[in-house]
């Protein structure tokens, strides 16, 4: 597969859908998970977290879309701005912030229906009845997700019963169904074998025409041949002397177009990650 | 086998661990079997009680009555027989089966208010006190032969003028075994004149109201208690039990109260019925009167509500909290509000769950007495409950009733009724668990 082709971030004109995050820290309760992240994600290209196991990559992932607000206790200090406007400001509903950053979960959950009413979910959602125009954006999602040829014939067949490669393209399709304008994936193809890995792999690049797309991931060679940019994350631990008790929290080590951070890391401990000889 | 890994800790113990589980294996399938046997006997013994021979005397035979059998006779018919042997018992006939209002006002209303069913144009002004003279048992015969069916009619009969009465009865077992004996007693015994096999388990035990005469008795108002109250517990119930379970595990946050609440719920299952019979006394029929009416069907049906709602909170919490997480994170991702995803994924989910607790809770809301005696249930009701309102009369304590009667015959009808309460406890739990299977079946 050809690396996608790399544009110098200056040069990018508008960028309406870009998104900033700014000096966040994430707390579960009083832990803190990440310390002053700050990324600029580039309005439709693919950028990809890395990092080892803990370091917060989900945590900050699911941050962009307000789904730690899920977890009792999880707060956020900064800010993430996206379309000019502070995700975490008094004035913003998460259930919008949800319809417009989309997210592909690690599992494939689609819901326990039919391939049909899984899609039509998010625009039933929004109050959208009419038979014909729920069938189009069924039709146009699961093409726009690959799927459609191997389900046109069965849109009444259950979601689950579907391989699993399938599934997550059923739930790719189900997120672009509302139109979001970014794309959270939260490695989403760990659970795939490597035929279904290249075909999401082949989706994300055809999507990123329309999309914003951010994925975790923990497969250097994926992101590599995938994203525009990456964001390597590290763990820190500091261990205090008069206690001994051990802190940790994750932070970020480095945000870079993918092909410099990849050929030329700026720290060291990035090419140790990224050259397998982390820890 | 034992000499595969023999050595130091390794040291193979395969056969004492299977024997073990060999052992365990037996004593749970022993348990099983003494459950199974035991429902038998239970089941035995009630349907011993419910058919068998019984003696009776009577003091007219049917053929004397007419040429052809009673039930092949028409409604008009059989009202003549009981104009000709019973003038008399008339109006006692038609107060006790077709009167629409309180005995006391009986005789002041004229028929077309009074009568329960059609008056003929004649009569419609009529009150009974005017027909006290000789016209008046032709004119209720009328109304007899208009308004009841042949089988009631035929039941009039047979108690009034017949006078059937069951001098003895025998259980399944001994009418099968010791026929020959029972007959011999039949026919050594002055006062019993015939032996018929009977089954206890008849129309009129479902239709009729309670009497002190066996023969006459039925359970029919308290049946229909039990069903009106049965279903305005599940509709006042099941709603409130799965709400609160909604809000406690979707949108209750970690707090004091919260924690307090929850604590008394699971608590409050194992509070003894009767406490809960008190506290519907005073709240419900005391406190509330203005609403219920008193000892009314609601204030039962509220009471038998406070009882179940700890089950069914309990059930439907657990299973709102066994739905996948992965299903709420899919919902709230799309962009779904809270009661979205409760309503289009959570409870849809957690649906068989819910209907297992609600079974559940029906079935121990079936078989309550004590509450309800405390509430005002009777068994002396004999008209049958017609709004929320009525007073009401139920099954099992029907059933405490009879079997504590010194008729001995009373304890084979007890054994009929509870035919009729566990066949009414299957239907709504078959209702329940055909919903349940549905709600599985399409989670597809
Ligand atoms: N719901 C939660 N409650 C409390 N702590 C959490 C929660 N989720 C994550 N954490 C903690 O936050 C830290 C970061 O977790 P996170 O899941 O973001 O890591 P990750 O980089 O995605 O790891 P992985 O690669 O294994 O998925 C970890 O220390 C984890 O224990
Ligand atoms: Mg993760």
């Amino acid at each position: 597969m050809m690396p996608n082709t790399q544009t110098n971030p200056s040069a990018i004109p508008a960028r309406p859908n870009a998104i900033e995050i700014k000096k966040v820290d994430i707390y579960y309760g009083s832990y803190r998970a990440v310390h002053d992240v700050n990324i600029d994600i580039h309005d439709r290209k693919i950028s990809a977290f890395i990092g080892p196991s803990g370091c917060g990559k989900s945590t900050v992932l699911r941050a962009i879309n307000r789904m730690n607000d899920l977890v009792i206790g999880a707060r956020l200090e900064g800010e993430i701005i996206f379309q000019g406007r502070n995700l975490y400001g008094a004035d913003i509903d998460p259930v919008e912030v949800r319809r417009r950053i989309g997210m592909v979960f690690q599992k494939p959950n689609p819901f326990p229906k039919s391939i049909y009413d899984n899609v039509a979910y998010g625009p039933r959602l929004l109050g959208i009845k009419d038979k014909a125009t729920l069938d189009e954006i069924v039709e146009s999602s699961l093409k726009r997700a690959a799927l459609w040829d191997e389900v046109k014939n069965d849109l009444k067949k259950s979601g689950m019963a579907l391989s699993g490669g399938q599934q997550q393209r059923l739930c790719i399709a189900r997120t672009i169904a509302v139109e979001p304008e970014v794309i959270l994936m939260d490695e989403p193809c760990s659970a795939l074998d490597p035929i279904s890995t290249q075909r999401i792999e082949e989706l994300m690049l055809e999507l990123v025409d329309q999309y914003t797309i951010v994925i975790v991931t923990h497969n250097m060679q994926q992101a590599q041949r995938v994203s525009d940019y990456t964001a390597f994350f590290s763990i820190r631990r500091t261990e205090d002397e008069a206690t001994g008790k051990d802190t940790r929290w994750g932070e970020l080590v480095e945000f870079e177009q993918t092909d410099q951070l990849f050929s030329r890391p700026a720290k060291k401990e990035t090419a140790d990650y990224i050259s397998g000889r982390f820890g | 086998m034992s000499n595969l890994v023999d050595v130091g800790v390794y040291r193979s113990d395969v056969i004492r661990r299977n024997t073990r589980a060999r052992w365990m294996q037996n004593i749970y399938f022993s348990t099983l079997i003494i459950a199974i046997i035991v429902l038998l006997l239970l089941l035995f013994s009630i349907i011993n009680q419910t058919f068998g021979y019984v003696a009776i005397s009577q003091e007219i035979k049917a053929e004397q009555l007419s040429d052809r059998p009673l039930a092949e006779l028409q409604p008009t018919e059989l009202a003549t027989i009981l104009l000709e042997q019973t003038p008399r018992l008339l109006l006692v006939m038609v107060r006790d089966n077709l009167s629409a209002v309180p005995v006391d006002q009986f005789t002041s209303t004229p028929l077309r208010d009074g009568i329960n069913g059609t008056v003929p144009d004649d009569l419609a002004d009529l009150t009974p006190r005017d027909l006290s003279g000789d016209t008046g048992p032709a004119a209720y015969a009328r109304l007899l032969g208009d308004n009841l069916s042949s089988a009631q009619l035929v039941a009039l009969i047979e108690v009034n003028v017949l006078k059937v009465e069951i001098e003895q009865s025998w259980t399944l077992v001994e009418s099968l075994t010791q026929r020959e004996e029972i007959e011999a007693s039949v026919a050594a015994t002055e006062d019993q004149e015939d032996l018929v096999f009977y089954s206890w388990l008849n129309n009129r035990l479902l239709t009729q109201r309670n009497s002190q005469r066996v023969e006459e008795a039925g359970i029919g108002p308290a049946l229909a208690g039990t069903f009106y109250l049965l279903i305005m517990t599940v509709a006042i119930s099941l709603p409130l039990g799965v709400g609160a379970a909604i809000y406690l595990e979707e949108y209750a946050q970690e707090s004091f109260l919260n924690r307090l609440l929850e604590t008394n719920i699971r608590n409050l299952a194992g509070v003894p019925s009767i406490i809960y019979g008190m506290l519907g006394l005073t709240v419900f029929v005391n406190t509330l009167s203005f609403i219920t009416q008193g000892r009314s069907i609601l204030s039962g049906a509220l009471t038998l509500s406070l009882l179940i709602l700890p089950i069914i909170i309990t059930n439907s919490r657990e299973a709102l909290r066994a739905v996948p997480s992965t299903i709420r994170e899919a919902s709230y991702g799309l962009g779904a509000t809270k009661w979205q995803t409760v309503s289009r994924q959570i409870l849809p989910a957690a649906l068989p769950g819910v209907l297992t607790g609600l079974i559940l809770g029906v079935s121990r809301a079936i078989g309550e007495t004590a509450p309800l005696i405390v509430i005002g249930a009777t068994n002396s009701i004999s008209t049958f409950p017609d709004s929320p309102f009525s007073r009401f009369s139920v099954l099992p304590f029907t059933i405490y009733n009879w079997s504590s009667q010194p008729d001995a015959a009373f304890k084979n009808a007890s054994s009929a009724a509870i035919i009729v309460l566990l066949v009414l406890l299957l239907i709504i739990n078959s209702a329940a668990i055909f919903f349940r299977n549905r709600a599985i079946s399409k989670r597809v």
